[in-house]
């Protein structure tokens, strides 16, 4: 790209005034270094962000160790302190949550960008963007007073006589747990997720689709094989722009999950997350070992999110490398 | 044939998706549609005119609005959006137009895990950032919280739309020997403005209902905003202390809050979306 | 390219200009105030007696003009902000321990624990044909149940206490309190004094390591649960319990009465007990034959040197106010008001607050 803008200038000299041609490349030069200022800016937040969560959880990192993983006991009395049932609580939450809000996210967004005429598209997109903005303690009460009692009653009920033998479905039905949680962060990142997919949906050039239509596909087949090819790393963006919300979502999913510190394959089961115990604790939380312990489990959050944008990266890599072999 | 009996086979799975992708949509518009109408139920009953033009009042003196702490929302998101704006977008133009592979991914990598960072701890930062050394809650370390919260969001998704451009507007321009900063600001971004305005949204959204990162930061005010070093109140921190509270009034109020938020939010959003559409 | 620009440049000067303005008019305003007008303080700490508070620092901000500013952000965070100094005066439902002393005391010198009302738990259940007052409990019970020992409606013990009433053959689904809240602080350090295999296994904090099957969000996020859920059991404050009208449990006090959670039974608490000076006393399970058993003071925190004299004084009649004619907005609004023995404590404590070596205020 670079390459191209010096040729184009210096290939067309007699177009501006001589020193126009010389102007532009120190414009640039400054231009761009503005933006990575502000792309390192990022870079410097997130690491006094780590920098600060650190010394605030030294006192448990020092204490616990890499026992603080795999230690299941949280007891603020004997300030005893282990992460795994909320590191297990905060993947399964959002692992339902995802498998809820991907495939209803997507088709959401080709409805939207691929199907819907413009009258309806509209109106369903604002509302749509809506729901991202209603508080989390407003969908946390929603949920605690209206969707929960419909999970326990049919859903609960009926998954459990139905599918009983699985592990996952069983114990008693109390509609709170790893179920109702999920299903609420499901509801919280299809908007993330649609409102985003669907902008990198409509910017798929008109040519590719009419391509497609020509050869004779259905309308279905080119949304499959011109579209969401043409736009995977942006599908994969917005997903993971929508698992970075589940995975830190706080007021609601407390509302919902139970807060039980357990490890159950179960999801009748009430659980927690990490980012509903530091904020149910954080503000009462006393004495150096027990705020470094709600700090330390942060730390594990941003852990874990660091592993899901690994993985997350080398996915868009392979599917960018995949396109670039087809252009 | 068999030719026919394929093609028939394809259209007819074509329905089917076509009518599951809708169903989708409409599952979207049908949780909305439960939630805003529990909100609005729960809510319309408190809902007038003193509600927005008035301050709040102890419990049990009958009225009472939430004038202040709509103003204070205000405040927070407006300070938020300038420092978040200018760097999520900036940094959304390095990502998709300066960056090497390594850098923009290296880059990209802080944003995606900013984003996912829980907003009380992003609360916790800014207060020991600002408040502790300040010693006193403020506006403004409120405002900056609110601001990590937003930048990633922003830049990731000003990048997104930035890179979905096609190339053959920005070539155009490089061939009539435009600069290239130029041609970032005035035909890339004008291209992407949709995508970007989207995301901008998306950011005010979420951060205008944020609680979490308020309590250690905005503090809350009983008397009014008054100033942005002091402590200042927010429509979602007092919706949270409201709807837990004992009291039915307060509980009815909140209601009335989180039905007003997101009106409000949705009148942002249609106005920024008016404007951007009406200059194009 | 110039459509773009301005564009952009509308929307962002816009934002700009909102906000510099807002910024410009409020700050001016602000430092003009502050030093000629009247006195602003700011508070922060306990949930529990935020409503009450809010009433009296309106009360007082009409009768005297000096703004106190008093935010709910919990006990634990009342304690750690008096400690760091980012607020005038701190609250708490719980005695800060020795390690907090011991770190406050260290920043600027001996702090106050005044109290200012107190509070109760009740009981509540989901029990169908059952309404409020009817179930009988015991401490013991209670503990059983949490622990998880007593796992049915229809356990001896409980039949033994309630023979007239229907109790169904269920599991108990036992709901705690998952944030850290003063009122968890109260109801395990109830459950401590009554039950020593309580105290020996769980323990008493504002957050404890439950046996029990489900945590809610707060006082709703208990009441949500246990009226939703069959068969089940709960705490909460009083003023939840009685503004939403939740069906409790009567309970057995240290002389053997079963004793309805109401205002008085929470005042009574007070009586007869011996309070220290310094007022650092929980108030479960008191020997008051007419007081119910779980109960607790809520404090504010005051250091005794202030290190602003016109603050200090500011604060120190307010917390005057505070605990006499503050007293008579707490009924209704669900608080119990402080005893009579109780009153006379605290007038001491707040006697003993210092600027400079010379107290603020004199009887």
């Amino acid at each position: 790209m670079m390459k191209k803008s010096e040729q184009a200038t210096t290939l067309l000299p007699g177009l501006r005034h001589k020193e126009a041609a010389a102007r532009p490349r120190v414009g640039d030069r400054i231009f761009s270094k503005v933006t990575l200022f502000f792309a390192l800016l990022i870079v410097l937040i997130l690491a006094g962000l780590l920098i600060a969560l650190n010394i605030d959880a030294w006192p448990a990192v020092q204490k616990f160790g890499l026992s603080f993983l795999t230690s299941v006991s949280w007891d603020p009395v004997r300030e005893e302190f282990g992460a795994l049932p909320a590191v297990y609580g905060t993947l399964l939450s959002s692992l339902i949550g995802l498998i809820i809000a991907v495939p209803v996210s997507i088709g959401s967004a080709v409805f939207l960008s691929e199907l819907a005429p413009e009258w309806l598209c509209r109106p369903c997109s604002f509302l749509i963007e809506m729901l991202a903005a209603i508080p989390s303690v407003i969908i946390g009460l929603w949920g605690l007073f209206v969707m929960v009692p419909f999970i326990r009653n049919p859903i609960e009920k009926w998954l459990g006589s139905s599918l009983g033998f699985l592990p996952f479905f069983q114990g008693p039905p109390f509609g709170v747990g790893f179920l109702s949680a999920g299903i609420i962060l499901a509801i919280m990142v299809i908007p993330i997720i649609t409102a985003v997919s669907r902008d990198v949906m409509r910017a798929v050039p008109i040519t590719q689709r009419e391509a497609m239509l020509a050869l004779g596909a259905t309308r279905w087949e080119m949304i499959t094989r011109a579209v969401l090819p043409y736009c995977r790393s942006g599908l994969i963006g917005a997903v993971i722009l929508g698992l970075g919300r589940a995975l830190g979502e706080t007021m609601a999913v407390t509302m919902v999950i139970g807060n039980s510190y357990n490890l159950t394959p179960s999801l009748f089961s009430p659980g927690v997350t990490i980012a509903s115990k530091v904020a149910s604790e954080f503000s009462e939380a006393s004495g150096d070992l027990y705020i470094g312990s709600l700090i330390e489990l942060a730390l594990v959050l941003f852990g874990i999110t660091l592993l899901v944008n690994i993985i997350a990266r080398l996915l868009v890599w392979r599917s960018i490398s995949v396109r670039g072999g087809g252009e | 044939m068999n030719r026919t009996e394929g093609y028939l086979q394809r259209r007819w799975f074509n329905r089917l998706m076509l009518v599951l992708c809708g169903c989708a949509a409409a599952i979207t518009i049908i949780f909305l549609a439960l939630i805003l109408g529990y909100t609005f139920i729960n809510g319309i009953t408190y809902f007038n005119l003193d509600f927005i033009t008035q301050a709040s009042k102890p419990v049990g003196e009958s009225g009472g609005g939430m004038r202040d702490e709509i103003f204070g929302t205000f405040i927070l998101v407006g300070l938020a959006s300038v420092i978040a704006l200018p760097v999520g977008l900036l940094a959304g133009i390095f990502l998709a137009e300066f960056a090497g592979r390594k850098m923009a991914s290296a880059i990209r990598f802080a944003a995606d895990i900013l984003a996912g960072v829980p907003s009380i701890i992003v609360g916790v930062f800014a207060y020991a950032l600002l408040v502790r050394p300040l010693h006193s809650y403020s506006a403004l370390s409120a405002g900056v919280a609110l601001a990590i919260i937003m930048i990633p969001v922003v830049a990731r998704t000003a990048e997104e739309s930035l890179r979905l451009v096609p190339g053959s507007q920005r070539e155009a321009a490089l061939a009539l020997g435009i600069s290239r900063w130029r041609i970032i600001l005035g035909v890339i971004i004008p291209g992407a403005t949709t995508g970007i305005v989207t995301g901008i949204m998306l950011a005010v959204a979420r951060v205008a209902g944020e609680t979490a990162p308020l309590i250690f930061t905005a503090l809350g005010s009983a008397f009014g905003v008054q100033g942005l070093t002091v402590p200042i109140g927010a429509l979602p921190l007092q919706i949270y202390r409201y709807a837990l509270s004992p009291y039915s009034d307060w509980q009815k109020q909140a209601w009335a809050a989180a039905f007003l938020l997101v009106i409000l939010v949705l009148g942002i959003n249609i106005v920024v979306r008016l404007v951007s559409n009406r200059r194009k | 390219m110039r459509r773009f620009s301005d564009d952009w440049f509308v929307v962002l000067a816009v934002i700009l200009v909102v906000a510099v303005g807002l910024a410009g008019c409020s700050a001016p305003s602000n430092s003009a105030t502050a030093p000629a007008g009247p006195v602003n303080l700011t508070g922060a700490g306990a949930t529990f007696p935020a409503p009450l508070y809010t009433k009296w620092f309106d009360e007082y901000n009409k009768l005297t003009g000096v703004k106190v500013n008093y935010q709910p952000i919990g006990s634990g965070g009342g304690i750690s902000q008096i400690t760091e100094g980012t607020v005038d005066f701190g609250a708490s439902d719980g005695i800060m321990t020795e390690a907090q002393l011991t770190k406050a005391e260290s920043k600027s010198g001996p702090i106050l624990h005044i109290p200012m009302t107190s509070g109760s738990v009740a009981i509540i259940y989901n029990l169908a044909d059952l309404g409020t007052g009817q179930l009988k409990l015991t401490g013991d019970m209670l503990a059983g149940i949490y622990l998880k020992k007593i796992t049915r409606w229809n356990d001896p013990a409980i039949v033994a206490l309630n023979p007239d009433l229907k109790l169904p053959d269920a599991a108990i689904a036992v709901v705690f309190r998952s944030d850290g809240s003063g009122t968890t602080y109260i109801f395990t350090n109830y459950l401590s004094k009554v039950s020593q295999e309580w105290s020996k296994q769980v323990g008493n904090a504002t957050s404890v390591k439950w046996p029990g099957d489900i945590g809610g969000q707060g006082n709703a996020g208990v009441a949500g649960q246990v009226q939703q859920i069959p068969n089940s059991i709960g705490y909460v404050e009083l003023a939840y319990a009685k503004q939403n009208k939740l069906a409790w449990a009567k309970l057995k006090n240290a002389a053997g009465n079963f004793i309805e959670p109401a205002l008085a039974a929470t005042t009574m608490a007070a009586e007869g007990v011996t309070l220290p000076d310094d007022m650092k006393v929980m108030l479960t399970n008191s020997s008051n034959p007419d007081a119910y058993p779980i109960v607790g003071f809520t404090w504010l925190l005051v250091y005794v040197n202030q290190k602003d004299k016109v603050k200090g004084e500011a604060l120190v009649k307010m917390l005057w106010w505070a605990i006499h004619d503050g007293q008579k907005y707490t009924e209704a609004l669900t608080y119990a008001s402080l005893a009579a023995p109780v009153v006379s404590k605290a007038e001491n404590e707040v006697l003993s607050i210092m600027y400079q070596g010379q107290p603020l205020i004199s009887r």
